[in-house]
C-alpha cells in the first residue's frame, strides 16, 4: 500500500509541545481557489461550504493549511477543511461526482449511509478506489434522514483533512422544530506525517502518553493510603506490564482539537436570539479521540444518535466516540455559552461558543484531571459469565484476555464516572418505536477486540486483517454480533451496509446505531439483518487501530 | 581457593536473580495460579478454543484485490541507547556505543545488536550480533543469529541464541547463549529497568553478566563468570528521540578474568563516569 506522503516544511522548535490553542485565525489559508459559498442555514456562515440539491461536483486535492502557526499540506474536498456540508432530501436520488487531483489514490465513504455496496467507497471492497485524475459517479437513493459524514476510506487521508458533514432532511419535512440548526464537527489536526506517527508508536506505544504514574505519585499515594496499600494498587498493572493511564493512543502533545475546523483560539461561534431553540448536530470525525461533550450553563436533549431518532434524554455532558454523531436540541437564554469537547485523556479540547452576537466568547472550565482506568476496566465483571476466546489469542498479537467481562450499558466511561454531572450511556438512549429490527436472532457471531500495546498492534481474535478470513453473514439472517473487548481501550466498532441494533444486557433491543463504542473488558452484543447483498467492511474506527489490523470484511451473500 | 570461593558466590547470585526473573516470566506467561489474574496474560489455547475461521464458510476475499494496510507493511527503526563519552577513575577517556536496529514486520524481525568502545578513533572492543527475531509470545523474542567480537584482540565468531522481551514490573531482558569454534562456549545476561521522576526525567539502571565455558587467553578471558557491569543514567527527554543523560558504570572483573586484569596492570573494578545521549529514530 503506498501511502501519501504530504510535502513538509522542517518542524520547528522541538520543544515539549504544550497544548496549543491553535491559531485565531487558523485554518485554510483562504484565496487560493474562489469557491462559490452558500449562505449557511439562519445564523452564522459555517467555514465550510454548505452544498444542497441532488448533483454535486467534489473536487478532492491538497491546500495549505496553519492551524498552529506552522503551514501544513492537508488533503481537502473543495479546498476546506472540513470537507463542504452536504444537504440531500429523504427519497431523492443524488449524484456525486467525485475528482480526484491528488497524485495517489483515494476514495470517499458515506458513513452511516444504506446504499448499494458499489458505492460504499472502501477500496478493495466496493471498488479500486479513486485514481489520480479519474472523476468516480457515486449515485444512490437517500433512503433515510438525519445527521451523518463522509470521510476518505484511504490511507492516513481522513487524519489530514478529508471529512464532511451530512444532513439529510426527512420527506415529510422537519419534525424537530428549533430556530436555528447547525453542524458541530469534532476533529483533530496533527502538523506531523501521519505515517511518522505510525512508526513513532510502532517503537515506542506510549510515546503520546505524558501521564504515566511516575515515582512522586508512589510517594504521594504512600503518604496517603500507607506503603502496602500502594503497592496494592500498582502491583496487578506491573504485573501484566500494562499502564492505568493509558486512555489514548495520541494525546494533545501532537493535536490540535478542532470545532467545526476551527482551534480553540479561533472561537467558532454559532449565534442564536435568546429563547431560540438550537439543534447541535455534534459529529466526531476524529481519527483517534473521544471527546466528552458538555455547554456549562445548558443542558442538552439529546434526540438522535447515529443519525437515528432516540427518546429525547436531557443530560449535562455525553462522551462521543470517533464515528458517532449526536443531536442535541438547547434552549439558550444567556448572552454566551461555551461548548466544550475535552479529549478522553484530558490532555487539550476544543471549543467554540453559542452567543448572541459573533466574537463573544464566554468562561472555558478547565481539563478535567485525567482518571486513571480501574479494576473492573481491567478484569470485567468478575462473577460474570465465560467467553469463548479465540484460539488465535493466544499468541504474540494480544496481550491480555479478558474471560468474564461486564456487559452492563449504563457505564459513562472512565474519566466521567464521579464527576457528579449527569452524562449520557447507552442505557439512557432508546430508539423511538418502529426504528429497530426484529428481536429475534438466528445466530450468533461472537468476536473479540484484542491487541498488543507494547508492540502497537491491533486485531480481532488476534489476528490482524492480513491474517484474517472474511466472515460470512449468510444473506436475510438476523444475526447477533457479540463483542468482547480484551483490550483496556475503547473502541468504536463500525460495520459498514447495514444498522447494528444493539441490545441491552437482558437481551431487549435498546438503540439503533451504526458505530458502537465497546469499553475496556465490556461485553455488547447488536442485532444485524443482512440484508445487504456484496462485501463491507467492518473496523474499528481508531484510525491507527484500523490501520493495524482491526479490520475484517464481511461477506452478504 | 579463595577466589574460587567468590567466583562460585557471584555465579549463584547471578543465576539465582536470572532464575528469579525467568520464573517471573513463567508465572506471568502461564497466568498467576490461584489468583484472579489467572489466564489473563499468555498460556496456550484449551482444546474448545473457539476457531476465528468459523465464520468464513469457505468465503475467500475479492475479485477486487483486498486492502494492504500497515500490519502487513516492512518498518524498520533504530534505538541508539547508549552513545557516551567515558570518563575512567584515573582520568582517561574513550567513547561508546549499544544500539539495536530491526527491519521487518511486526512479528518477525531482522535484528543487529552492536556495542562497543572507540579509543583514539579505533574501536578498542566492539560485539556485533546480526539475529532473526520471531515474537514468541506478547512480549517476548527469541532470536537466532551470529555475533562478532572485534577490536584489539583477536576476533572471535559466535552462533547466538536468546531471548529478548519485557518481563513483569517492566524489566528489559535480554539472555543470550553462544556457541563458537574451537569448543568455546558464553552467555550474556542483561537487564534494564526505567523510574520515571517526571515525564521527561527517567532513570534508568542496567546491569550486565557475562559467562565463559572455557579460558579464552588470547581475549585474556576467564572461564565461568567474567565481568559484570550495573549502571546508573539519568537522562531528559528533550523529545521522546532526543535525550541527553549522564550516568555513572561500576564494572567489576571476575575469576582467571580478573587475575588477566591484575597482570597486566589493570584494574579489575572500575567507576566510570559517563554523559552521552540516548537517540532512537
Amino acid at each position: 500500500m503506498t501511502y501519501k506522503r504530504t510535502k513538509q516544511h522542517v518542524l520547528p522548535n522541538l520543544q515539549r509541545r504544550k497544548f496549543l490553542e491553535g491559531l485565531v485565525m487558523g485554518g485554510v489559508v483562504l484565496g487560493l481557489a474562489p469557491w462559490e459559498y452558500a449562505v449557511a442555514l439562519q445564523g452564522n456562515a459555517t467555514p465550510a461550504q454548505v452544498l444542497s440539491g441532488t448533483e454535486f461536483d467534489l473536487t478532492i486535492g491538497e491546500a495549505p493549511v496553519n492551524f498552529t502557526g506552522a503551514s501544513r499540506m492537508a488533503t481537502t474536498i473543495n479546498g476546506s477543511v472540513p470537507a463542504p456540508t452536504l444537504h440531500w432530501r429523504e427519497g431523492e436520488t443524488v449524484t456525486i461526482r467525485v475528482t480526484n487531483r491528488l497524485i495517489s489514490s483515494t476514495s470517499i465513504h458515506w458513513h452511516g449511509i444504506i446504499l448499494d455496496t458499489k458505492m460504499d467507497g472502501v477500496p478493495g471492497l466496493s471498488y479500486k478506489g479513486i485514481a489520480p485524475g479519474e472523476t468516480f459517479t457515486y449515485r444512490f437513493k437517500v433512503g433515510q434522514a438525519g445527521t451523518y459524514w463522509y470521510h476518505s476510506h484511504t490511507g492516513f487521508q481522513e487524519q489530514l483533512g478529508m471529512y464532511g458533514a451530512i444532513v439529510i432532511t426527512p420527506a415529510a419535512g422537519e419534525t424537530i422544530q428549533v430556530e436555528r440548526d447547525y453542524v458541530v464537527t469534532l476533529s483533530e489536526w496533527t502538523d506531523e506525517d501521519p505515517m511518522r506517527v505510525m512508526k513513532k508508536l510502532k517503537m515506542q506505544g506510549d510515546y503520546y502518553n505524558f501521564n504515566q504514574p511516575t515515582v512522586g505519585q508512589f510517594f504521594k499515594d504512600v503518604s496517603k493510603d500507607g506503603l502496602s496499600s500502594a503497592l496494592d494498587d500498582r502491583k496487578m498493572w506491573n504485573d501484566m506490564r500494562m499502564s492505568p493511564m493509558d486512555l489514548a493512543d495520541i494525546s494533545a502533545q501532537t493535536y490540535t482539537y478542532l470545532m467545526n475546523g476551527t482551534a480553540p483560539a479561533g472561537n467558532w461561534n454559532g449565534i442564536f436570539k435568546p429563547g431560540e431553540k438550537v439543534r447541535l448536530r455534534f459529529i466526531n470525525s476524529a481519527a483517534m479521540s473521544f471527546f466528552d461533550v458538555r455547554i456549562p450553563g445548558l443542558k442538552m436533549t439529546v434526540v438522535q444518535a447515529d443519525g437515528q431518532p432516540v427518546e429525547p434524554v436531557t443530560v449535562d455532558e455525553f462522551r462521543i466516540g470517533a464515528a458517532e454523531t449526536y443531536d442535541v436540541i438547547v434552549t439558550p437564554k444567556d448572552e454566551a455559552y461555551t461548548i466544550f469537547a475535552q479529549s478522553m485523556d484530558r490532555s487539550g479540547y476544543a471549543r467554540g461558543t453559542l452567543s448572541t452576537n459573533p466574537g463573544m466568547s464566554a468562561a472555558i472550565p478547565a481539563l478535567d484531571k485525567a482518571e486513571p482506568l480501574s479494576m473492573g476496566d481491567m478484569m470485567g465483571d468478575m462473577g460474570g459469565g465465560h467467553v469463548h476466546h479465540a484460539s488465535t489469542e493466544y499468541g504474540p498479537s494480544v496481550d491480555m484476555r479478558v474471560d468474564s467481562p461486564r456487559t452492563n450499558i449504563d457505564d459513562p466511561g472512565v474519566g466521567l464516572r464521579y464527576n457528579e454531572r449527569r452524562v449520557l450511556t447507552y442505557a439512557d438512549l432508546k430508539s423511538v418505536s418502529g426504528v429497530m429490527g426484529p428481536a429475534k436472532a438466528d445466530m450468533d457471531i461472537e468476536v473479540h477486540l484484542t491487541g498488543n500495546m507494547e508492540r502497537y498492534t491491533w486485531s480481532i481474535d488476534g489476528l490482524e486483517f492480513g491474517k484474517s478470513t472474511p466472515i460470512h453473514f449468510p444473506f436475510g439472517k438476523r444475526i447477533r454480533v457479540i463483542y468482547v473487548n480484551d483490550t483496556m481501550m475503547s473502541h468504536p466498532m463500525h460495520l459498514h451496509g447495514m444498522w447494528s441494533d444493539l441490545e441491552s444486557p437482558e437481551g431487549k433491543l435498546q438503540v439503533r446505531k451504526h458505530t458502537i463504542v465497546v469499553q475496556p473488558a465490556q461485553s455488547v452484543s447488536f442485532l444485524v439483518s443482512a440484508d445487504a447483498l456484496g462485501r463491507w467492511a467492518w473496523h474499528c474506527h481508531l484510525m491507527f487501530h484500523m490501520d493495524s489490523g482491526m479490520f475484517r470484511e464481511v461477506v452478504v451473500a | 581457593m579463595m577466589s574460587k570461593l567468590k567466583i562460585i558466590r557471584a555465579i549463584v547470585t547471578v543465576v539465582i536473580g536470572t532464575m528469579s526473573v525467568w520464573s517471573q516470566c513463567a508465572i506471568a506467561e502461564d497466568g498467576m495460579g490461584g489468583m484472579s489474574m489467572d489466564g489473563m496474560q499468555g498460556g496456550s489455547a484449551p482444546p474448545d478454543a473457539r476457531d476465528p475461521h468459523a465464520h468464513a464458510d469457505g468465503y475467500d476475499f475479492g475479485p477486487i484485490p483486498r486492502p494492504r494496510m500497515a500490519d502487513e507493511a516492512m518498518m524498520a527503526g533504530v534505538m541508539i541507547n547508549r552513545l557516551e563519552r567515558v570518563q575512567t577513575r584515573d582520568n582517561t577517556y574513550f567513547n561508546a556505543y549499544e544500539l539495536q536496529g530491526h527491519i521487518g514486520k511486526d512479528y518477525e524481525r531482522l535484528v543487529l545488536k552492536a556495542e562497543g568502545e572507540i579509543d583514539g578513533g579505533k574501536i578498542h572492543e566492539a560485539r556485533t550480533e546480526l539475529l532473526w527475531s520471531h515474537a514468541t509470545s506478547a512480549y517476548w523474542d527469541a532470536q537466532l543469529g551470529v555475533r562478532n567480537d572485534s577490536g584489539d584482540a583477536p576476533g572471535r565468531n559466535w552462533l547466538a541464541l536468546g531471548m529478548q522481551g519485557l518481563a513483569p514490573y517492566w524489566f528489559e531482558v535480554d539472555v543470550t547463549a553462544y556457541i563458537g569454534d574451537r569448543g568455546r562456549t558464553a552467555l550474556r545476561l542483561s537487564a534494564e529497568y526505567e523510574l520515571l521522576f517526571t515525564q521527561k526525567l527517567i532513570l534508568q539502571p542496567r546491569i550486565e553478566a557475562n559467562f565463559y565455558g572455557v579460558e579464552d587467553a588470547e581475549r585474556e578471558i576467564g572461564a565461568g563468570l567474567s565481568n559484570v557491569i550495573a549502571g546508573l543514567r539519568l537522562r531528559y527527554e528533550i523529545r521522546r528521540e532526543f535525550a541527553p543523560y549522564i550516568g555513572v558504570d561500576w564494572s567489576g572483573k571476575y575469576g582467571a578474568t580478573a587475575d588477566y586484569a591484575t597482570l597486566t596492570g589493570a584494574n579489575t573494578h572500575d567507576t566510570n563516569v559517563v554523559a552521552g545521549l540516548r537517540v532512537w529514530f
